[in-house]
């Protein structure tokens, strides 16, 4: 018979499909392994809701329990909504060192206190991200919107890199 | 419960119909960058929809599915603004140098971002807790969406005599349709009154400013709104969306039950 402890075990190393260097349960896309009334539940949120992966992490938790023999149903939450903020310091640092500059500050903070109606000149509508190669702040954003949903693309000025943000959200 | 079916239906045929409308610039973009944030753009839209749509077939339990819902009704069974259904052009007289221009769908997409960034807001204390759940993932990605039109707004706004004139014409082309966001129908009326929905009157006075800031920084005019209400939200479309339909539906309907 399977426990919680057996399943997060089992499930602690499913890597995110597009950045195979951090795991489900490290982008806190793994949210909960319980006991329910049916047996065993597993429940993953979604990040974007129109993220094409989303359809593979579901399907590769499905493989790994089911190569384990482990009966579980797999749920599907949407609240609390996925953020970046979940996502730990340690795995910031495994998402600079593979190249993508992690989400900088706190998007709770950030999205409460924010109205729709003010924006900022364009000049600072984004604050620096260091540049995960080189670690230099003068770089620029090239595209709000990436390779792929999570992400978007900036320039290293000094190292003249290219490199992926991984957005706050 | 029919008015809140209308409602969600609504909400969720505005985002595939322009999520399918921007997907059109898929290989097609002006650079690459705005080929890859356009197709995120849809991708979020149409992600949005699905869940939606699968809110609504919960709540219908008649055998309904996302994909039946998307692909298997008509025209005249789509609630979304006309605003989002019409090409990405302007009509092919005046400034329209051909059928596709993408000052157009930047000016569409501002004004429609702007809107559903205040709808989203406001929805995540809907009464349905799947749709306050949708809402508070949609406004994180519709205020990405608001800011990738709203810079580009600026940008040819304030560029060249060219781009300035292009995103004018789609403006001006564009805003009266925008009189349907306020206009009262049935099912906004009563989803509002059972704390499922927003009333849209309610958000007219943070658009407007939301539009004029942005206008104002872009050094474009504020259009003329005058002109024929649109009712495509009550079922009635212009001669655009069958067109946008046949093609979205085509495939799965010459395929009914496909899976893979």
């Amino acid at each position: 018979m399977a426990t919680t402890e057996s399943v997060w075990a089992l499930l602690e190393s499913i890597p995110d499909p597009e950045i195979p260097v951090v795991s489900l349960r490290e982008l806190g896309i793994l949210r909960e392994v319980r006991q329910g009334a049916q047996g065993l539940e597993v429940v993953i949120t979604p990040t974007y809701s129109g993220c094409p992966a989303m359809g593979q992490m579901e399907d590769d938790v499905k493989a790994a329990l089911q190569t384990a023999g482990i009966a579980a149903t797999v749920i599907t939450q949407l609240s609390p909504a996925w953020t970046t903020d979940w996502i730990t310091d340690a795995t910031r640092e495994k998402l600079r060192a593979y190249g993508i500059a992690p989400p900088q500050g706190n998007c709770a903070s950030h999205a409460s206190g924010e109205s729709v109606v003010q924006f900022m000149t364009r000049r600072d509508a984004t604050p620096a991200i260091p540049c995960p190669r080189c670690g230099s702040v003068h770089t620029v954003e090239t595209s709000r919107f990436g390779s792929t949903a999570c992400k978007s693309l900036h320039r290293c000025l000094d190292c003249s890199e290219p490199f992926d943000y991984f957005k706050p959200y | 419960m029919s008015a809140s079916i209308d409602y969600l239906l609504h909400l969720a045929d505005n985002a595939v119909v322009l999520g399918q409308r921007n997907a059109e610039w898929c290989g097609h973009g002006p650079i690459i960058e705005e080929d890859l944030a356009l197709a995120n753009v849809s991708l979020d839209l149409i992600g949005q929809a699905r869940l939606l749509y699968q809110l609504v077939a919960d709540l219908k339990a008649d055998g309904s599915t996302e994909d039946s819902l998307a692909y298997f009704r008509n025209t005249e069974d789509f609630r979304n603004y006309a605003l989002v259904e019409l090409p990405n052009r302007v009509p092919l007289v005046g400034y329209a140098k051909g059928d596709m221009d993408y000052g157009t769908t930047i000016v569409r997409n501002f004004l429609f971002s702007a809107l559903m960034a205040l709808v989203w807001e406001k929805l995540q204390t809907s009464s349905n807790a799947q749709l306050a759940a949708i809402a508070a993932k949609s406004l994180k990605e519709v205020r990405y969406h608001l800011r990738h039109s709203r810079d580009w707004l600026v940008r040819l706004g304030d560029g060249t005599t060219e781009s300035h004139d292009r995103v004018q014409a789609a403006l001006d082309h564009l805003m009266p349709y925008t009189q349907e966001f306020w206009t009262a129908s049935a099912m906004e009326q009563e989803a509002a009154r059972t704390g499922l929905g927003v009333a849209p009157q309610d958000l007219r006075a943070d658009w407007n400013a939301i539009v004029s800031n942005a206008l104002s920084e872009a050094t474009l005019r504020e259009s003329s709104t005058e002109g024929y209400v649109t009712q495509g939200k009550n079922q009635l479309h212009t001669e655009h969306l069958s067109f946008l339909l046949a093609e979205m539906q085509s495939l799965a309907r010459a395929h009914p039950e496909a899976a893979w």
